[in-house]
């Protein structure tokens, strides 16, 4: 064998081992989470409230917390971010706005989530009143899905082809038109896309909503937007930061975590086989 | 077969005055007027100048296009012939930082003034592409949308006007039981048929093909000529086009152009029996393009 | 009347779009706002240098340096992962992954992104700091090394996917040539593409490292939390992000130490956003060299 073979044999052998890495990591994380924290989960477990000071019972509110936000934070994100997409693909502005709004767009995704508690807590919270709420915690998690729905958005349009605006146009419809019953039909598995990976990406997200939406314990259910809620993420960290029982606690936030972890990669995996498969039809 | 289809279309064309009605309101010229043109210029181009940035794509293009004709433009590619026939409905005004100088009539009336409505001409004249572009619905919605669009609400006129225009475009015999099913799941020279028929429904008064059987097989290709054909009795038909047997065979009136400039226009039999031109002979001959 | 709805139509969209921008200028302005009052006690050099960090001790101390530092470390240390990890699978799905692995690999990664930080924070602090704890024999197993695997691993697939775009980049004709002068495989990648598809790849680093940074949960369940100078991997730290989550519950509103914790934002904040143009100005530069426009 040569020298060179041995090389290029030992490369390749160490870019495997880097890929293998990554399932390694994401089989562990799976395996540990799983294997410890499938005994926590029971129907009680979905559909009651915790009980004995956190160290019982269930996690329902956490669950209908995080179902709140994310619900607030979509509803607050995906037209801001559609219209953004719809804007930066179908009326073609002038080059320095493009490239204004694409670094804005690519910074708005760089900034660390603590920074957006920060300002959801001192915009939301305290300048516009609404507390520490479902509210304040649904806006800046929207922010933050924000760059998420416009990329996957942008893609989804960009993928339309021309020619059947340009069909659309020589009929006698206006651009609005085009837009809103040609292109936008076209393009809604892709945004679907962008909804759902947003979805999972707001649900798991824990710092934003430290300071401007999520509660340790409630009694009961959310009443209105304006109510603190307790998240599945939050009550993670709260489990195994606060409290007096780490042994019990601790078996809850396994749970816990695979409840969040299931969620969360579930969603993630529809996304990425309807991309998959949209992708497939542009192909053929 | 074909017959049965003929006698249909012409059942349907006493039809027509009735649905260009749906149209007049909407229109800033009263289309009745413009069914009855006679046999002069329906539309023309007056010392047209085309740009793309600074770069200039037509050089002062002056040519009339005759009601109720199907005229041909021929020439090699990249001679602008695509370039002119997009600026007849204002297609060009989707590429940004295109320019145009000069005049281009319908009906003798200038319209590019810029308070007209690209979107009411459009309307008026009606465009075919170079590959079929069906919208990923339905046939029925394919051809609905148009008159949707247009303000048409009346779902019984719609339902009229779908089977019309696909009679006039000779494919209702075959999709008549699939008007739910995709228009993607269409053959190539069936879309193609139903993009004309698309634009049929709106009626317009002025088709643009631009090279309709690029992608086409030579079957379909055969078909769509037969079709324009038949149109040319109620539209004035402009055809860009690459094929010049194509030219020779659906054309009464053709336009040379050879980079950016319009070399001769004459009848079809003229220019391919006796261009005037040396450069149109050698297109013609095969000696380039 | 068509045209004034257009019209009308096309100026709500604009407005809509320039949404995230406002935000981001919300964001800086805030930042600004509620950080400067600190500065009127302590100058900026003293926050930046100081040694201690005891904001509740009184007098408090608004040293940041023990935090800047457990951030540098803990990303640093991310670095050591998440560049061969991230690379080396960017190279492996690129050059020796046929379609069907691909098909399959590429989710992998992409289901590695989306774990929730806390997830990994809680897998931190549950499994791998007992594990490296009685591996190594630590005194402590939350401390910077954890800290660092964690944050490696959750930067990787931001690198992979990145590094895997800048080397589609790299045209075909590149590779032709390499072999055709009778390169083999591993020299061609290493002479050719990874130099040609070079400022792509760090591009792909520098967002890992914004990533690894900024990151807040993770470091917060994992780092230990001890706001001292770090001096060696096995210290217990709280880097700037922890900081910010850990303390702003307790700190009074308008009190020194809330400034001050906006103002660690506010520095983590610029941190970010010097990578992400920088990201920004090579990979415009990247484009151009290899002939894409945009």
């Amino acid at each position: 064998m040569k020298r060179s073979d041995i090389v290029q044999k030992l490369g390749f052998s160490a870019l495997f081992a880097c890929m293998a890495a990554n399932i390694v990591f994401l089989g562990s994380i799976i395996f540990f989470i799983a294997a410890r924290g499938l005994s926590s989960i029971s129907w009680a477990f979905l559909t009651e409230a915790p009980r004995d000071a956190m160290t019982a019972g269930g996690v329902a509110p956490a669950i209908v917390g995080t179902f709140y936000l994310t619900l607030g934070a979509v509803i607050f994100a995906l037209p801001l971010g559609l219209a953004c997409a719809v804007y930066l693909t179908e009326y073609s502005p002038k080059g320095w706005i493009v490239n204004l709004l694409r670094i804005s767009i690519n910074n708005l995704a760089g900034v660390p989530s603590v920074v957006f508690g920060l300002f959801g807590l001192t915009v939301f919270v305290k300048y516009f009143g609404f507390g520490v709420s479902i509210l304040s915690g649904s806006l800046t998690l929207g922010i933050l899905a924000l760059p998420v729905i416009i990329s996957a958005s942008q893609e989804a349009l960009t993928a339309v082809p021309q020619s059947i605006r340009e069909a659309s146009l020589a009929l006698g419809a206006t651009q609005w038109e085009t837009i809103r019953r040609v292109v936008l039909p076209a393009a809604l598995p892709g945004i679907l896309t962008g909804v759902i990976l947003s979805v999972g990406r707001v649900a798991g997200e824990t710092a934003p909503i430290l300071f401007t939406a999520a509660t340790f314990y409630m009694k009961g259910y959310p009443r209105s937007v304006f109510s603190e809620v307790m998240a599945l993420p939050y009550h993670i960290y709260a489990l195994m930061t606060e409290g007096s029982h780490p042994e019990q606690q601790t078996r809850i936030a396994y749970g816990s975590s695979l409840l969040l972890l299931a969620l969360v990669l579930s969603v993630s995996l529809v996304a990425i086989l309807i991309r998959a498969r949209q992708r497939k039809t542009y192909n053929a | 077969m074909h017959n049965a289809d003929h006698e249909k279309q012409v059942n349907m064309e006493n039809l027509h005055p009735s649905l260009i009605k749906i149209q007049a309101g909407a229109d800033t010229n009263p289309a009745g007027e413009a069914g009855v043109s006679g046999p002069g210029p329906k539309i023309s181009a007056r010392n047209v100048n085309f740009y793309y940035g600074s770069k200039r794509a037509l050089n002062n293009i002056s040519a009339d296009f005759s009601a109720r004709r199907v005229t041909a433009i021929i020439g090699p590619s990249g001679c602008g012939k695509s370039t002119f026939i997009r600026l007849l409905n204002r297609m060009h005004e989707l590429v940004p930082g295109s320019r145009l100088e000069g005049e281009i009539l319908l009906d003798g009336k200038d319209i590019l003034s810029p308070d007209r409505d690209a979107a009411e001409l459009r309307k008026r004249v009606g465009m075919v592409f170079q590959k079929p572009n069906p919208f990923p619905k339905s046939v029925f919605e394919n051809i609905a949308y148009g008159l949707e669009v247009n303000g048409v609400t009346d779902k019984n006129l719609i339902e009229e006007k779908v089977v019309d225009s696909l009679k006039k475009a000779a494919l209702w015999s075959e999709i008549k039981d699939r008007l739910k099913d995709s228009a993607l799941g269409l053959s190539g020279g069936q879309q193609q048929r139903l993009c004309i028929a698309r634009c049929l429904a709106v009626s317009p008064e002025v088709i643009l093909f631009d090279e309709p059987c690029a992608s086409l097989d030579p079957i379909s290709t055969a078909r769509i000529e037969e079709l324009i054909l038949e149109l040319k009795k109620d539209y004035t038909i402009v055809i860009v086009t690459h094929n010049m047997q194509q030219a020779a065979r659906v054309s009464d009136n053709t336009a040379f152009f050879l980079m950016g400039d319009l070399i001769e226009t004459d009848r079809t039999d003229r220019i391919f029996k006796a261009p005037r031109d040396k450069r149109t002979e050698d297109y013609i001959t095969g000696r380039f393009g | 009347m068509n045209k004034r709805k257009e019209r009308a139509i096309k100026y709500i969209f604009t407005a809509l779009a320039f949404s995230s921008l406002v935000f981001l200028v919300g964001i800086v302005f805030v930042l600004f706002k509620e950080a400067l009052p600190i500065f009127t006690k302590i100058s900026p050099k003293a926050f930046l240098l100081g040694k201690s960090w005891y904001p509740t001790s009184s007098p408090p101390e608004f040293g940041i340096l023990p935090l800047i530092l457990a951030s540098l470390w803990v990303t640093l240390g991310a670095l050591f992962i998440c560049v061969p990890l991230g690379v080396g699978s960017a190279l492996y799905l690129h050059e020796l992954a046929g379609p069907r692995q691909r098909t399959l690999l590429k989710p992998v990664i992409e289901i590695l992104a989306s774990v929730p930080s806390i997830v990994y924070g809680f897998f931190g602090m549950v499994i791998l700091a007992p594990f490296l704890q009685n591996t190594f024999n630590l005194p402590i197993g939350l401390c910077v090394l954890t800290t660092s695997v964690i944050l490696g691993v959750m930067a990787t697939p931001t690198v992979a996917s990145i590094a895997e775009d800048a080397l589609s980049y790299v045209p075909r004709s590149f590779r032709e040539a390499s072999f055709a002068v009778g390169a083999d495989r591993w020299q061609t990648l290493t002479k050719v593409i990874i130099p040609a598809a070079g400022s792509g790849i760090s591009t792909a680093i520098i967002l890992g490292m914004s990533r690894a940074i900024g990151e807040t949960m993770t470091v917060l369940m994992v780092a230990g939390g001890s706001a001292v100078i770090p001096h060696s991997l096995f210290d217990p730290v709280r880097p700037m992000t922890a900081a910010i989550a850990a303390e702003m519950g307790e700190a009074p509103v308008g009190s020194d130490h809330y400034h001050a914790l906006f103002a660690i934002a506010l520095i983590l904040f610029l941190i970010t956003f010097a990578f992400n143009i920088a990201a920004e100005l090579i990979s415009r530069r990247f484009r151009l060299k290899l002939g894409h426009s945009r």
